[in-house]
């Protein structure tokens, strides 16, 4: 009975058992079947998640279900630090074990892109595009995860969402101009996408490669792939509860990730 | 070859028919006989002393005590006399009758007892070919001399795998040789082909046509995730006659230098572990056939190492030596457990290997008639020919020479 | 050769006894051995204590052979033997107890064949059989002993000219002859049309060719004239035998066996020619043995089979009194006692005391023994030539 001291965490409880505030999950579900990401054959691939049952009440273990689990750490619903990026090697705290915890939990504002990916696998978030989103819905604060609802999450369990053709994956993302921007002029804490990467499905190809994963972990800072759910969340208001797991020099690791947002009404 | 043979259909109330094997248990000199057959070689026991060929397998000359080796011989002979077999109190056989066998006079000049092909009557010659019987024992049957021989023979059959109406599962159909694999079993009228795509799938490939002939069915499958086997598996609607694993995982490196532990274990995943899940799977599906067969696409580098390959190498000597356990265990089955060998193949992952390489569609064709022909172990190329010729003579010797 | 085989002198052959034969039996070989054993005693009053010498044959008496089988039925021999011979088993046991009593290694010798049969005694036997077998003959469609003998049949057939109605000619009689056999197993008449009507086996083998395994036993004695006498038994002497094995070797198929390398010696050591046999014994497991026998005896000329067949009687008051009993092919194969019924039946003929009809003066009788087959052909060959002891 004895509840926290502080007032603001006794009514988030409060608010949450009434329904007032609906904890909303980002994640996929994590099997065998969940797509990875896939680089040039000359490449180490990412491992998918893969299953197997060491006993399930049986002779290997009357009373017990437990099953091995093996995966990369960029495998599903997961989170990527600073150390993933060649350019973010030299940042301080920079893996999932020394990220402080108060940076998982941050508060978020969804921009909607689903149209402009329904009509363009290849769609490019540019400044332009984020500029112009602003003045239909007001600034992007400081210090929030910026995720890009792209409604790929839909896409789960068909060709599509890995979008393979014989040059490559097709899905939308940033161009370097557009990180810059909120980077270093809306100091993002980081970019949460539903596609496999942060960077878009081409974006190897770019005049500036990749730069998503090069301009946010230079700078310091995280990235979310494969979430879902995003159409559920407002455009600002919801706070992301996203915690890697503590991997001694992880790169990253696959996580649950949920949103706190106020009530649809 | 166009026209699909239709799948077996068959009463679902009715209880399933069971498959026998004949006694198995044979002498050891029968078994190194076996052990020549399995190579597709007519051999006989001759004397290092007085030259003369002898039959059935045994322990010393009976013309001289002189000491006894096993050497291919000519296989002319000639029919002396006959009998059609209509009781047995073997079950295999009791399935079989009535069954047809003879005595011949063989032209290297032992007499034999042998299967008779339902061409060939007293008198007549005859080719006679070293083929294992259902339980993985080497038999003479006698066949036609010339002209071609047919395999519709319902003794014949017992000792090939048909291919035509067959249900085929080819393990990974998306590389360079699982669709030569896939397009030589279509074309050897095979009924349904199960084409395992190792993921991620493409959308390209939905067009591929090798894909879209008719009777093939492409599945997403990766023999290394046990629930992308079983789900593969529970696709095959019907019975399953056939297993072709054409996985495997070839990369380069060493041992102490350029060695790459991912790649290392991802070769082991795939030719040994991803072997035995696979066969693990697929033996109680094929145990139920009539004419059940596994037949795995190894490596030639299995047998001695590979300096440059030597994960590879590793992982296919591992592949090879969990294939004498499976052949053992299936033959009280009646089902066929195939080798084809092969050296470096004509694909992408052999880039930098000088020829000779295998063309895909080569190794295809090796491997359906592996099966027509019933051959336990088959080589391709010069490459897998020369290796295996050098190991079976010296094994030490080869092994260094391989790696130097 | 450099040395004659020595005559038979002081050995005298009787008290042959049989177990009357039953299809199937719960019992072991052991307990037909006994059973046997028990009728000696009663027809000779020997016991366990009297025996010193013990010949013993059987397929299914494992893992037990001799020695397990003196202990077991309280013998204590200074002389024994294990035959392991089959068909030729009754003719073998008779010559080396013969030269052990003629030698004075042992004085009652009692020669012994007992086999049981059981639902499965058949497939197991066949199973492990023989190392040849094994591997080249029962792979082949494991038709057993009836293919073997059909590629034999076969051959011989094209060879001589021998037809199905010349094989029937030989069942027909051997069935005539065991009516009067009380102990016979088959005794409903047999007709030529119903021979050849038959249902087939392993062409060109049917029904009627092949025997009916059963279970039984028989013995008999070997010991000396004055011991015999003393016990008021009535015997016979022995004039000849031969003994071949693995005979003609590079002959491709089997159409003569070891007696035609050894008969012309047996006759001259018997001092009579085959038209003084009364009654003849030879080992029918199948009917081209039997003519097999009949001309590598010297009956007639091989090439003169069908028609020597064709021309003979075979009845017990015929021309040539053949299997007397009715032979296996009537009266049952009770395993390695196949190869001592022609004995014990030889012997009853001669020492008049028949187990149904007796042929007409019966004097001397051969007795011819076969078996096993090891691969392609039977091994082992033996013949011997008896003759009542006045």
């Amino acid at each position: 009975m004895n509840m926290s001291t502080n007032p603001a965490l006794a009514a988030m409880l409060g608010e949450i058992a009434s329904g007032a505030i609906r904890v909303i999950d980002l994640t996929n579900i994590l099997s065998s079947d969940f797509p990875v990401i896939v680089l040039p054959s000359e490449f180490g691939q990412c491992e998918p998640f893969r299953m197997e049952t060491v006993s399930r009440y049986d002779g290997n273990g009357p009373a017990w279900y437990w099953n091995n689990i093996s995966m990369n750490e960029h495998t599903g619903t997961h989170f990527d630090a600073p150390a993933h990026w060649i350019t973010g090697r030299d940042i301080p705290n920079g893996t999932v074990d020394a990220i402080p915890a108060e940076d998982f939990i941050h508060p978020a504002v969804v921009i909607d892109i689903a149209d402009e990916a329904a009509a363009d696998d290849d769609f490019i978030v540019t400044r332009g595009f984020l500029e112009e989103w602003e003045k239909q819905n007001g600034p992007i604060p400081a210090r929030h995860w910026v995720l890009l609802r792209s409604d790929w999450s839909k896409r789960v369990g068909t060709l599509s969402y890995l979008n393979l053709k014989d040059d490559g994956a097709h899905s939308p993302g940033p161009d370097a101009d557009a990180m810059r921007f909120l980077v270093h002029d809306r100091d993002c804490i980081g970019l949460g996408v539903e596609t496999v990467g942060t960077d878009a499905g081409q974006a190897s190809l770019f005049d500036e490669p990749l730069p998503a994963h090069s301009i946010l972990h230079g700078n310091g800072r995280f990235g979310l792939q494969c979430l879902t759910n995003l159409d559920q969340l407002p455009v600002f208001g919801s706070v992301i509860v996203a915690t890697p797991l503590k991997i001694k020099g992880g790169s990253g690791s696959p996580l649950r990730v949920i949103a706190l947002a106020p009530d649809k009404d | 070859m166009t026209e699909r043979s239709p799948r077996e259909k068959r009463d679902p109330l009715a209880r399933k028919k069971a498959r026998h094997v004949s006694p198995a248990t044979r002498s050891r000199a029968m078994h190194a006989m076996s052990a020549r057959a399995a190579q597709g070689r007519f051999v006989l026991q001759v004397c290092t002393d007085c030259d003369k060929a002898t039959y059935p397998p045994r322990d010393a000359c009976p013309y001289c005590w002189g000491e006894l080796v096993w050497q291919d011989r000519p296989n002319g002979a000639e029919i002396l006399c006959e009998t059609v077999i209509r009781t047995s109190t073997d079950l295999y056989f009791r399935d079989h009758l009535p069954w047809r066998m003879g005595k011949v006079a063989l032209d290297a000049g032992p007499v034999a007892l042998v299967h008779l092909h339902q061409d060939l009557g007293v008198n007549d010659r005859a080719a006679v070919r070293l083929m294992l019987d259902r339980g993985g024992n080497a038999a003479l049957f006698a066949l036609p001399p010339t002209g071609e021989i047919d395999m519709t023979d319902p003794q014949l059959r017992e000792f090939t795998v048909p291919v035509v109406g067959k249900t085929v599962l080819v393990s990974d159909a998306s590389s360079a040789i699982g669709l030569a694999v896939v397009k030589a079993l279509h074309d050897a009228g095979a009924g349904l082909i199960v084409a395992g795509m190792l993921p991620p799938e493409r959308l390209t490939d939905q067009k591929h046509p090798i894909l879209n002939l008719d009777g093939v069915q492409p599945v997403p499958l990766d023999i290394v995730d046990q629930v992308s086997l079983s789900e593969a598996l529970s696709k095959v609607g019907g019975p399953l006659d056939i297993v072709i694993n054409t996985a495997r995982h070839v990369r380069g490196g060493g041992v102490s230098e350029q060695a790459n532990i991912v790649e290392q274990r991802r070769a082991f995943d795939v030719s040994a572990i991803g072997f035995t899940r696979l066969a693990q799977a697929c033996a109680p599906m094929l145990a139920g056939r009539s004419h059940g067969a596994f037949v795995d696409l190894i490596s030639s580098d299995a047998l001695a190492g590979a300096t440059d390959n030597a994960a590879f190498a590793a992982a296919e000597a591992a592949r090879l030596s969990l294939l004498q356990s499976f052949r053992h265990e299936m033959r009280a089955a009646g089902v066929r457990v195939l080798s084809v060998f092969t050296g470096p193949v004509e694909d992408e992952h052999h880039q930098p290997v000088p020829p000779p390489k295998v063309a895909p569609a080569r190794l295809a064709a090796a491997i359906v008639d592996a099966l027509h022909q019933g051959r336990e172990q088959s080589c391709v190329g010069d490459v897998a020919s020369d290796a295996m010729a050098r190991w079976l003579s010296d094994p030490m010797l080869y092994a260094r020479e391989k790696n130097l | 050769m450099s040395r004659t085989p020595a005559p038979y002198d002081d050995v005298a052959v009787c008290a042959p006894v049989t177990a009357p034969y039953v299809r199937f039996s719960p019992e072991s070989a052991h307990w037909w051995a006994g059973k046997v054993l028990r009728q000696l005693a009663q027809d000779t009053g020997f016991g366990p204590a009297d025996i010193d010498g013990f010949c013993f044959a059987s397929f299914s008496a494992g893992p037990d052979t001799a020695v397990g089988l003196t202990q077991h039925l309280g013998l204590t021999p200074r002389w024994l033997d294990h035959l392991p011979t089959g068909g030729a088993s009754g003719v073998m046991a008779l010559r080396r107890a013969a030269r052990a009593v003629q030698c004075g290694d042992a004085e009652i010798v009692v020669c012994l064949a007992a086999d049981t049969n059981q639902i499965d005694s058949f497939r197991h036997s066949l199973a492990n059989f023989s190392r040849f077998s094994q591997d080249a003959v029962y792979p082949y469609g494991f038709g057993g002993p009836n293919a073997t003998f059909a590629l034999i049949t076969d051959a011989y057939m094209r060879a001589f000219g021998v037809t199905r109605e010349d094989f029937g000619k030989l069942c027909v009689a051997q069935r005539a002859n065991a009516m009067s056999n009380p102990l016979a197993l088959q005794r409903r008449p047999l007709s030529l049309e119903a021979y050849l009507a038959a249902r087939p086996i392993a062409d060109p083998v049917h029904l009627f060719d092949c025997v009916m395994p059963c279970a039984g036993a028989e013995a008999f004695i070997v010991t000396t004239p004055e011991i015999a006498k003393a016990r008021g038994l009535a015997a016979a002497s022995v004039l000849a035998t031969i003994e071949r094995h693995n005979a003609f070797p590079e002959d491709p198929v089997q159409l003569r066996a070891g007696w035609a390398m050894d008969i012309d010696q047996f006759w001259a050591s018997a001092g009579i020619s085959p038209a003084d046999v009364d009654s003849l014994q030879v080992y029918d497991d199948y009917p081209v043995i039997v003519a097999m026998q009949l001309a590598d005896l010297g009956f007639c000329k091989q090439e003169d089979v069908a028609d020597f067949i064709r021309s003979t009687s075979f009845a017990i008051d015929g021309d040539l009194p053949l299997n007397t009993n009715g032979g296996q092919l009537s009266a049952g194969q009770a395993g390695a006692a196949g190869g001592f019924q022609n004995m014990t039946e030889g012997l009853r003929q001669i020492l008049r005391q028949p187990l149904g009809d007796q042929v007409p003066d019966a004097e001397i009788s051969v007795v011819s023994g076969f078996g096993l087959v090891n691969y392609d052909r039977g091994i082992c060959t033996g013949a011997a030539a008896l003759r009542a002891m006045k």
